[in-house]
């Protein structure tokens, strides 16, 4: 640090040292700074989860289970490494931990619309994630994340106090959602039009209709659910002439939205680490920017094709089939774009476009199996096996959690203002990406043989393929450990980020790297996000720089004038 | 905290604003997006009051309403019981959306919210009660022994 | 939506802002207007998410209504249609006072927002008042959720001074009066203008909880005595025709559940000979008796109508009784039956009054930065955004009472 104190793009008074001391960051109202903390704290649940997830694939090594853990304790471990992966980490990821830290920069505005509610929402989410820990240590929790009626109204393991962190993290999750559709809506600076607006903010707007409309269904099923456990108010316990399918159409009318909670923002980063790095235009902004709101809403029409074995009515089961379909149709159109934004682009074979490009992969083969799942007559024979878990770790992990990643490693050096190993980075991707192949292709294999799913023993028959996967799982686990240990270097002996090290158009690379308190000492000239013409590389600084007037930081008198306030005088 | 401890009415300092506003002198509309007649800079003076005999006239409105649905309860309507009372109860609450909530001169863009809640609404409840109806008859009722007195 | 030009507004307005930045515009922000336009749209996203919300209780709703029709109208006839009417009149009159404190807001008019804001915190605790005879009552007759029903038609109910219920729904409320009282005269005696500004409202505020508590009794005293009884008998008695009903699967869904039926209400001749006054014993009774009190009377009477054509209705034709599994007899109001309609009640109402306990702690906020002149003309919002959330607390109750309280 001191040998380069005056690097051009490094900010001597940034976010990080605008003020010391632990209270300055517990009652932060920086969004920069909620942003870091959700990201401490999502990073520690995806290790524990993962952690959770390494004690599953070594008990499966054996048929007869090869760690000692009785069947009940499996299920506590699978409940465990579910819920914490739901709903601690996945679903705050990318739209808490990035989103936090980037949608204000990325707009060009000062912070997000209600700072104090951001704070709040994250306590909320240290609140929730208190409970589901305490569930843990009480008496754990064998439902599965789905939390199930009649079994979760009568299992004696910890339903309601998993259920009331559930319940407070859906809360998390909404506040931070509202908080950016308000930012984005009434927030943006002069010039800032919908259109000129980066994709990751298309998909985070998205994101965030679906976590207003979606959770406070998810908030009453729970309510609910803990009524039912504490009252028996026979709404979803049979046993009171409830009925437990109603419990499934609450659940999944808030979960199948869900997915796209945690798909979308995936999407949305992978927009810009394509374009970035292919140095290229995106190819067909507003059908990427329209397809998310696509997803957003079609999402809300299929949630019942998660329920075709439990006992809906055969007209509905239909209905949601062919509806299912549907949300394949914005979901292929980004791929097609994605592709043919990378065609004749000059592309940087970095980090980031490494699990960019693994995201493709991964994201189609889990994408195109959920055809399978959707239609009816496949899915009675593939339900509750492992190739349901295959496919949704495809889409889960190899997409948002590969997305995520790769986020990381691209805006690490704008939110710390240091430079990772590009090598090790590199390196971390390959593993990431044959191990997970190696993990989740058996699985496909696995349950299309008849491999039910949520099982501490299996027939011998499986075990090749078992192991197999659980070989995999450590090789990825390890791949991860390699992505961590490169980004944590690069906190301390990385060299000094430039402010634009990958040639973004976007406004997070007009800042200084970390950014500074307010993000822009003046307010930057809003341009086309995908225009890199004016980008040249600079080698003296290793980094990009703006060369033309489009793109320099315009004059003394910022025009900080909401968009908005225009809308309401015209 | 003391110097706040000399209310007193403030009528002669925005003596303007009730003159401007006040009485609904001009019409609903005008409330909308009218022009700023204070001479201010954009995003100041932007409160729009609703005038006091609108807000009395939508209470009594809405108190007629719920006199009138509390009366077609006793009415034997059949089936078209519910239905007038949910069309009823639908007024009432469009009164107070777009007259006491402002809506209908707020920006369309909160109307479009609300609106937009009120279908995933009826998506929700349409789709779960619609399957709900078609499997519910093969749902085994539980019921509880009966007091012996009703058993004859 | 937004314009894609940057404005040609004057370039020195920026420069002075920070001498124009006023204490109640935060820093992120440009102009007042931005700031209330964000907040505006904030609370209309919350209040979709209560919509939201909610709608999980309506659905939960319909289904057991459209599944046990029956036990809806059963069950049903245990509520109270007026303690219900005269709450959807004081939530009417709230969202009337909290629109005008609106406008006060809007107006500078310091003393009215105050006098708005109260009156609209003592509807809350009047309807609360109302809401705990109400629950209290039912708790007594062991008309609880599914898990705790423990109605019994035949135990004798007369419940000689309050309800235990009562005394735990109503002692947070006592204790909160007293003290504001207290504060009140100290405040008073003190001559702090500012702390008697707040704590008036407040006390008001108080006191008309334990307002709607004699209102609710009033008004569900009749029932509590004699009513319910006889309801309850009658239901019983029409209830023993209909059980086979409950039984035969196919009937439940089938049969309309408002169509009124060929068969005479059971009590009707009864009623008629033996008027519900002159069966009403107790205090109730007594003050029916007389002729002054006509409220009372009218109100047995009234009472007795509705459980009347309550209980006429769930009384099924001669040929339905003989069906297949005729022989299995069952009453509604079971746990397992009228449970369940209890079950969806506390739910529903529970939350909405968990919703006006908050309302409360909002409103009671606002008079307190009210009596500080905190707002003005451009920083109106936070009285803005308390009153939307208030009158969607009052539109949800516009949907609970017909759907609970006048559904036959
Ligand atoms: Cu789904």
């Amino acid at each position: 640090m001191a040998t380069s104190a005056t690097h051009a793009g490094y900010a001597a008074d940034n976010y990080l040292n605008h003020s010391r001391g632990l209270a300055s960051w517990l009652f932060t109202l920086d969004h920069k700074r909620i942003g870091v903390m959700y990201l401490i704290g999502i990073l520690t649940s995806f290790l524990v989860g993962g952690l959770l997830a390494m004690a599953i694939r070594a008990h499966l090594m054996a048929p007869d289970g090869a760690l000692p853990l009785t069947n009940d304790q499996y299920n506590q471990v699978f409940t465990l490494h579910g819920a914490i992966m739901v709903f601690l980490f996945i679903i705050p990821s990318v739209p808490a931990a990035l989103g936090n830290f980037l949608v204000p920069v990325m707009l060009g505005a000062k912070d997000v619309a209600f700072p104090r509610m951001n704070l709040g929402s994250f306590y909320l989410w240290c609140f929730g994630a208190l409970f589901l820990v305490g569930a843990l240590l009480s008496s754990g929790l064998d439902t599965g994340w789905t939390f199930y009626t009649p079994y979760s109204t009568t299992t004696d393991t910890s339903v309601v106090l998993a259920t009331f962190g559930a319940f407070v993290l859906g809360f998390s999750s909404i506040f931070t959602g509202l908080n950016f559709i308000v930012t984005i809506n009434t927030m943006r600076p002069p010039g800032m039009t919908w259109f000129r607006m980066p994709l990751f903010l298309w998909a985070t707007y998205a994101t965030s209709i679906i976590q207003v409309l979606a959770t406070p269904v998810l908030g009453i099923t729970l309510l609910l659910l803990i009524a039912e456990r504490t009252m028996h108010i026979g709404i979803f316990d049979p046993e009171y002439n409830g009925d437990p399918v109603t419990y499934q159409h609450f659940f999944w009318f808030y979960s199948h939205p869900a997915v796209y909670i945690m798909i979308l923002p995936g999407f949305g980063i992978i927009s810009e680490l394509i374009s970035v790095h292919s140095h290229k235009g995106i190819f067909g902004y507003r059908f990427i920017a329209y397809s998310s709101i696509a997803i957003a809403l079609l999402g809300f029409l299929v949630w019942g094709h998660h329920m075709f074995t439990s006992g809906m009515s055969n007209l509905t089961t239909i209905v949601f089939s062919a509806l299912t379909f549907s949300v394949s149709i914005p979901s292929a159109i980004k791929v097609f774009n994605w592709l043919a934004t990378m065609y004749k682009g000059s592309i940087s074979l970095t980090t980031p476009m490494c699990y960019a490009l693994s995201f493709l992969f991964l994201f189609t083969i889990g994408g195109l199996t959920g055809l399978f799942l959707g239609t009816l007559n496949t899915d009675l024979h593939l339900h509750d096996t492992y190739f349901i878990v295959s496919h949704f770790h495809y889409v889960m992990m190899g997409g948002t959690v590969v997305a995520f990643v790769g986020g990381l490693f691209h805006w690490w050096p704008k939110m710390f203002g240091r430079m990772y190993n590009e090598f090790w980075g590199r390196i971390s991707a390959a593993i990431v990406f044959i191990g997970f192949n190696l993990t989740f292709f058996p699985q496909f294999i696995l349950g299309s043989r008849g491999m039910p799913r949520r099982y501490a023993t299996y027939d011998v028959e499986f075990q090749g393929l078992h192991q197999m996967s659980s070989i995999g799982a450590f090789l990825l686990g390890f791949g991860l450990l390699v992505a961590g240990l490169t980004l944590l270097h690069a906190l301390f002996k990385g060299k000094l980020a430039p402010s634009n090290p990958w040639g973004g158009a976007t406004l997070e690379w007009h800042c200084s790297s970390p950014p500074p308190h307010y993000n822009f000492a003046h307010a930057p000239v809003v341009g086309d996000p995908y225009e890199f013409d004016h980008i040249d590389y600079d080698r003296s600084i290793d980094g990009y720089v703006f060369t033309s007037p489009p793109r320099e930081v315009l004059p003394k008198t910022p025009q900080a004038e909401p968009a908005t306030a225009k809308d309401s005088h015209s | 905290m003391s110097n706040h401890a000399t209310p007193q009415e403030t009528t002669v300092a925005h003596d303007h604003a009730a003159g401007d506003h006040g009485h609904g002198a001009h019409g609903h509309g005008a409330h909308g997006h009218g022009a700023h007649g204070h001479g201010g800079r954009p995003g100041w003076d932007f409160a729009h009051p609703f005038p006091v005999w609108g807000l009395v006239a939508v209470f009594i409105s809405l108190l007629f309403l719920t006199v009138i649905t509390v009366a077609q309860a006793s009415l034997e309507l059949g089936g078209w019981d519910v239905l007038l009372s949910m069309l009823i109860a639908t007024i009432k609450a469009s009164l107070v959306v777009l007259f006491f909530m402002h809506l209908a001169f707020d920006k369309p863009f909160n109307a479009i919210v609300f609106v937009s809640a009120l279908f995933f609404v009826a998506l929700f409840i349409g789709g779960t009660l619609s399957d709900s109806r078609l499997y519910s008859d093969v749902l085994e009722p539980q019921y509880d022994e009966a007091p012996a007195e009703l058993t004859e | 939506m937004a314009t894609t030009e940057a404005l040609p507004h004057d370039a020195t307005a920026e420069d002075h802002d920070h001498g124009d930045h006023p204490a109640f515009l935060a820093h992120h922000f440009d102009t007042p207007e931005q700031q209330f336009d964000s907040g505006k749209l904030g609370i209309w996203l919350f209040l979709v998410t209560e919509v939201m919300m909610f709608s999980g209780l309506f659905c939960a709703y319909a289904i057991y209504r459209a599944m046990r029709p029956e036990v809806f109208v059963g069950s049903s006839v245990f509520l109270n249609t007026q303690l219900g009417a005269v709450n959807t009149g004081v939530l009417l009159f709230s969202s009337l006072t909290m629109a005008w404190a609106v406008r006060c807001a809007q107006l500078e008019q310091h003393r009215m927002l105050v006098g708005m804001l109260g009156a609209t915190l003592g509807c809350a605790s009047l309807f609360l008042g109302v809401k705990s005879i109400e629950y209290s009552h039912k708790m007594d007759l062991g008309l609880l959720p599914a898990g705790f029903y423990s109605y019994d038609p035949h135990a004798v109910h007369h419940h000689e001074g309050l309800s235990p219920f009562l005394i735990w729904m109503a002692a947070p409320f006592a204790i909160a009066t007293i003290g504001l009282l207290v504060w009140y005269v100290i405040a008073k005696v003190r001559k702090n203008a500012f702390q008697s500004l707040v704590a008036g409202p407040l006390l008001a505020a108080g006191l008309s909880f334990f307002a709607g508590v004699g209102l609710g009794m009033l008004l569900e005293s009749g029932e509590s005595t004699e009513g319910v009884e006889h309801v309850s008998e009658s239901a019983e008695e029409s209830l023993a025709e209909i059980g086979p009903l409950v039984g035969e699967e196919e009937g439940i869904h089938r049969q309309d559940p408002v169509e009124p039926t060929g068969v005479e209400p059971i009590d009707a001749a009864d009623a008629e000979n033996e008027p519900a006054v002159a069966r009403a014993t107790g205090v109730v009774g007594q003050l029916a008796q007389q002729e002054t009190n006509s409220g009372v009377r009218q109100q047995l009477l009234a009472e007795e109508r509705q459980a009347e054509m309550a209980s006429g209705r769930i009384t099924t034709s001669a040929e339905d009784v003989t069906g297949p599994v005729g022989e299995l007899v069952q009453a509604i109001d079971t746990p397992r039956l009228g449970g369940v309609f209890f079950s969806i009640y506390y739910c529903i109402t529970g939350l909405h009054a968990f919703h006006i306990l908050v309302g409360m702690g909002f409103l009671t906020w606002l008079i307190v930065r009210a009596a500080r002149r905190e707002f003005e003309s451009n920083y109106f919002g936070p009285v803005d955004y308390v009153g939307l959330y208030w009158h969607i607390v009052d539109l949800i109750w516009i949907y609970v009472f017909p759907l609970l309280y006048l559904i036959r």
